[in-house]
This record gives C-alpha cells, structure tokens and sequence, in this order.
C-alpha cells in the first residue's frame, strides 16, 4: 500500500468520525430549535477536528495540521485587513475627514479644528503605497525614515525614564534592614520570611545582582580578573532568574493544555 | 461597721450608676451637629490653579476642610464649574471623604473658569466662595523631568563624543560575545549543507526598539548571505516591518555587489495574529529545513514553540531578546542566546561601524554612571538608616531626587 493511498484511507476515516460526532453532538444538543443543534454540532465537531489538527503536529507534518494552519493564517490574515480598515480608516479617519462619509459608514462626525494633522499619516501612508511604482518607490523610504526615526526619539525618553531613572533610584536599598547592632542581630537570628536576617539577605542578593549584571553587560571592558568573577555571578544570577522564570511559565503552558483536554473530554466526549 | 456599711452602699450605687450609664447611647466626638453648629465652622477656602507640567486642558482645584468631613451626615464634596464668558454652570463629580484636591480635564485653554465647591451635609449644604478666574495653559517645559534631560544630554554626549573619536580612526575596544561569532558559522554552514536561513524579527511593529536591532543584525546577517550565495527566509507578521526588511536585505545585496540575487520573495508577510504567525513559521520550519534559524527581535508566548521546532529540525539557533520572560525559553532551546542589552550591542559588534560602536561606548557610559550611583546610593542609605547619619541622608534625599521620574 503506497503512502499515498494510507492518507486517503485516513482522510476517509477522519471524515467518517467527524460525520458521526457531528450527528452525535447535533442529537444531543439541548436547543428546541433543530437548526441550532445542528449548527452547534458542527462547530463544535469543527473545533475539536481543528484541536486534534494542531496537535498532530507533534507527530509529525501532515495534511491535517497544513489545513488547520492555513485556514488559520487566511482566516486571520483577512481578520486584521478588516480591522485594521475599520478601527484606521473608519475609526480615526472617517470621522475627521468628511460629514458625508461619516453619515455613510454610521460614525458619529467629529468636528475639530487640528483635523489638518490627520493628512499628515494619510500623506505618509500614500508615499508608502509607492513602493508599487518602481520609478517613485524611494519615496516610501521617508515613511520608513518618520516611524524609524520617531520610535527613537520618543522611546530614548520613555527608556530612559523606566529603565534607567526609575531602576537605579528603586535599587537605593539599605543593606542593614532595622540594624540595631550586631549583637542584637545575632540573638534576634531567624529564618522567618519577614526577619531581619531575610530581609538583609534579600537587600544584599539584589545590590550584588544588579551590580554584578550590570557589570555582565558592560562592553567596553574584557572580563578578566575582578571584573571577569563579578560578570560570572551576574551571568549566575541571570541564569537562576531564568530558571525560576521557566517553571513559573511552564505550569501557565500546563494550564492552557488542561484546557484544551477538557474542551475534548467535556465538551465534546462528556465524560468529564 | 455602719461606716463599712455606707462604703459599700456608695460602692454599690457608684456601680449601678456606671451600669446604668453604659447602657445610655454614647456622645460620639463625631455627633450629629445642627446647622447652627456647622455654620460655626470657619468656611472651606477653595483655590483653583493652572495644572503645572502639562500639556493644557487642565486645572486643580484645591480645598482645606476645616473639619466638615467629621461631621455626621456629610456626603462629600460637590465641585461646580462656572465658565466666565459664557455664564455656563456646570457641576463636576461628587467626591467623598479625604479629597482635597482635583484635577478637572476638561476645560478648555481658550476660556476662563471659577470654581465653588459645596459641603454636602444633610439638610445644610455649605457652598464656599467662587475661587479667581483662572485659565489653563500648556507648558512648555515639565520642571520635574529636568534630571532626565541632565542624564540624557550627558549620555547623549558621550555617545556623540565615541562617534567622533571613532571617525578620526581612535580604535574601540568591545569585548567578545559568544553568540555573535556563531553567526557566520551558521551561514556557512547553511551555504554547506544547500538550504535556506530563517530570519524572525520578532512580532512586534517597527515601533519596538528590538525589532529595529533584529534588522540592524539582518542588515549584517544578509550581507553575508549575499556573499556566500546562501537563500535567506523571512516571515513576518507586520506589513511595516515587510517594507523595512525587504529595504534592509536589498541594501545588504546591494553593498555586497550582488544586487541581481536580491528577491523580494526572501521577506513574506504572513499574518498579524500571533499564533497563526507561528503556526505558519513551524511549518515553514519542517517542511523548508532552514539550516540556521535567528529569532531576533520581541517574542512572546510563542518563543518557546519556534525555538522547539527549530531544534527538532537539527538547525542551529541564534536567538536574542529582551523579553525578559522569554528569555529562559531561548536559553533552553537555542544553541546561542543574546541576553537582552546583548541585542541591541550584536549590531555594532557586527558591523564594527564607528556610529554603532559610538552608540554601544555611549550606552557603556550610561551603565557605569548607573552603578557608581547605586554603590553610592546604597552605601548612603545604608549609613542613613543604620546610624541615622544627617549628612548620608541628605545624599540619599539629594540622589533620590535627581533620579526621580516625577
């Protein structure tokens, strides 16, 4: 038996299965109205066929997952075409450029007096659409320019101000926490989660890592020595960050597959 | 003994006395006050003011109270608006206990306003004088953001000062990193092997700074591409990022003499949505066999299943991000990973151009300022708060000054 003729005798047995549990679901369905019950079959056997797809991929590329995944892509391809005309254009355009137009697409005409400023994207937006014309298509580089250009300036601020300004001033953190001494801090020792000794430890494992990962992404220096040891343990403390990051997501994964297995077993199988 | 006896008769009345009284419902400090009694309260000063550091449109209002708030039966504070010119009254929110201050965004800069406010207490609402006409106004200039053009002009200057020096020939020393040297290795290897790179400039737009690294280091990546006359593959999920991809590639081809090879088909758009976008790569991934895959740029969720498939494909991965929870997926499952900062610095590291060298040696600048800062910071707060040291608390408060956002 080729290869060729095992998928078409699989495709057939995948068919079969959907019509089944297509006559199955609708039968079972708890609507008064038969067309609903059918409607509710079909995509719920559609959702579970469309499941099974994706996961066949783990096995292996076949048919199945190379329809689900280009029904996907075209499906959303055209989804955010549509969006993106109908929250752009028809959104934030149309209610600014025209009262007419506003009136055809049912929006509510806003009347302002910087409604200029709008053809400013519209121009830019048009000299990105000469990419088509081979004689004129340098032009869309200044739209390019524009975006490139104002994603720099207004970021180096934003960054700045969140990623520099805000960490080093929140990284001022004392490193004796409620210091008394340290005879006091050797009889009061404890391992409680809001003692001092942890919240000294905590401190110090944050200055060390921020210093020591700071250290770890300078460039200009080669890391030997002094400098090599502390670019090591920021490098250690990233990795142990990483770990913990990992395991964290992982059981997040679990549970979107939880999901899907009680999407297969509920409400299709109804055995759970 | 008859004295013994009176004891305790006024013992036993003094008892009964204070069992009585306990039971009589209690003079609450905050009792109910008549009307009389709330008038006798000096009245609610209310002034209102341009809202500093903003872009207009609005004004603050603010309020001491007395001790109205105390009183039973109180209900807030409801602010009314009175436009000037037009003689228009409006009534703005009712705000409860504990406000003394609001920010009205909705005037306009072109009129005038006075304000009133009323203390909302049953059966007696108390309205406080009108406040001055004021009008907002937008400023030019946010004073509380004064340290962060300080810090940016210093950085800023000192990556202008490495670009010049790296103009007039001054040699700029970077250190290795490990996963960029790899990246010829992996084009050659796919120029061995005969089969296709793929490039993944992350998901996000062209206003992300890491999709802006991802094509500095395509720019790098194609140029060799175009040398060794290997296919390079490009999915992308945003049509902004097609355009500069594909203007990125061309150039590449371009300075590398081969402008002929150059194909718009090597960058493709796929889709916006991001799990139909990886569904799309993985099987671009399994059916195409890239040799090498580099998945630089922003990545999200679907970090984890582009870099697993490419590592079941036996393909060697380059991949950087500064996603920071994404990052351990790459770290799992590619064979080399540019950890955040590393990102943006691969692109200088490759071209060795004296801008993007400049621009690294400035940002080198900036994070050793960060932690000569920090260790006096930290050693400041330390002293201040272990031994109440003035002069260390006073270089805390001074630090924690300049380095606040507002």
């Amino acid at each position: 038996m080729t290869s060729k003729t095992a998928m078409r005798i699989l495709m057939a047995i995948v068919a079969l299965i959907f019509l089944f549990s297509w006559i199955i679901k609708s039968g079972s369905g708890v609507s008064d109205s038969t067309f609903t019950n059918v409607r509710d079959g079909f995509l719920i056997t559609f959702a579970v066929f469309l499941t099974l797809s994706i996961f066949s991929f783990l096995y292996h590329d076949n048919p199945f997952y190379k329809f689900a995944e280009s029904l996907y892509v075209g499906i959303s391809a055209g989804y955010w075409m549509c969006y993106g005309f109908w929250s752009t254009v028809v959104g934030n355009f149309v209610p600014r450029a025209s009262r007419s137009l506003s009136e055809f697409f049912h929006v509510p005409y806003q009347e302002r007096a910087d409604h200029i400023l709008i053809y400013i994207p519209i121009i830019f937006g048009l000299i990105l659409l000469t990419r088509l014309l081979p004689r004129i298509g340098w032009l869309s580089r200044w739209s390019l320019a524009f975006i490139i250009g104002t994603t720099a300036g207004l970021n180096l601020t934003r960054y700045l101000r969140s990623d520099f300004i805000s960490q080093v001033s929140n990284s001022f953190i004392p490193l004796f926490v409620d210091w008394k001494g340290a005879g006091d801090f050797i009889n009061h020792i404890s391992l409680a989660a809001d003692g001092q000794f942890i919240a000294i430890l905590s401190n110090w494992v944050i200055f060390v890592g921020v210093m020591c990962g700071l250290v770890y992404f300078f460039f200009s220096k080669e890391h030997k020595g002094t400098f090599g040891v502390a670019s090591r343990i920021g490098i250690w403390i990233l990795m142990i960050t990483f770990g913990a990051s990992f395991g964290y997501t992982v059981m997040g994964r679990i549970s979107l597959l939880v999901g899907r297995i009680t999407f297969l077993f509920g409400d299709w199988l109804n055995i759970l | 003994m008859i004295a013994l006896l009176r004891v305790a008769k006024f013992v036993v009345s003094l008892c009964s006395l204070l069992f009585i009284v306990s039971f009589l419902p209690g003079q609450s400090v905050y009792s109910q006050d008549t009307a009389s009694s709330v008038n006798n309260l000096p009245p609610i000063t209310v002034k209102a003011y341009d809202t500093e550091n903003d872009a207009g449109s609005s004004i603050t209002v603010e309020w001491s109270d007395p001790g109205y708030w105390r009183r039973e039966g109180f209900n807030g504070y409801r602010l009314s608006r009175k436009n000037v010119a037009s003689g228009i009254e409006d009534s703005l929110d009712v705000l409860p206990t504990g406000h003394v201050l609001h920010e009205d965004r909705s005037v306009s800069d072109d009129s005038s306003y006075t304000y009133t406010l009323a203390v909302l207490i049953n059966g007696a609402n108390l309205t406080s004088t009108s406040t001055e006409v004021v009008r907002s106004s937008k400023q030019w200039f946010d004073n509380r953001l004064t340290w962060v053009l300080i810090l940016g002009l210093i950085i800023c200057g000192a990556v202008i000062y490495f670009i010049e020096s790296a103009k007039r020939g001054t040699k700029l020393f970077l250190r290795r990193i490990a996963g960029l040297e790899a990246i010829d290795e992996a084009v050659g290897r796919a120029t061995e092997m005969g089969r296709p790179i793929l490039f993944i400039a992350g998901i996000q737009d062209m206003d992300d700074v890491q999709t802006i690294a991802g094509l500095t280091i395509l720019g790098s990546i194609a140029r060799t591409v175009a040398e060794y006359d290997t296919k390079i593959n490009m999915p992308v999920c945003t049509s902004l990022v097609m355009t500069a991809a594909r203007e990125t590639i061309k150039h590449a081809y371009v300075t590398a003499g081969r402008p002929d090879a150059y194909n718009d088909d090597m960058v493709r758009y796929v889709t916006n949505e991001q799990f139909g976008f990886v569904a799309a790569v993985d099987g671009i991934m399994v059916r195409e066999r890239p040799a090498a895959c580099f998945l630089l740029g922003a990545f999200f969720a679907e970090s984890l299943i582009m870099a697993e498939t490419g590592n079941s494909i036996g393909a060697i991965q380059v991949a950087g991000t500064a996603m920071p929870a994404q990052l351990p997926f790459f770290v799992a499952a590619c064979d080399y990973t540019l950890i955040g900062e590393e990102l943006f610095a691969a692109s200088a590291y490759l071209s060795g151009e004296p801008r993007q060298l400049g621009s690294l040696k400035g940002a080198d600048v900036g994070k050793a300022i960060a932690m000569i800062v920090i260790l006096v910071g930290v050693i400041a707060t330390t002293i201040a708060s272990a031994w109440n040291s003035e002069s260390m608390l006073w270089i805390e408060n001074l630090l924690r000054q300049m380095f606040s956002t507002g």
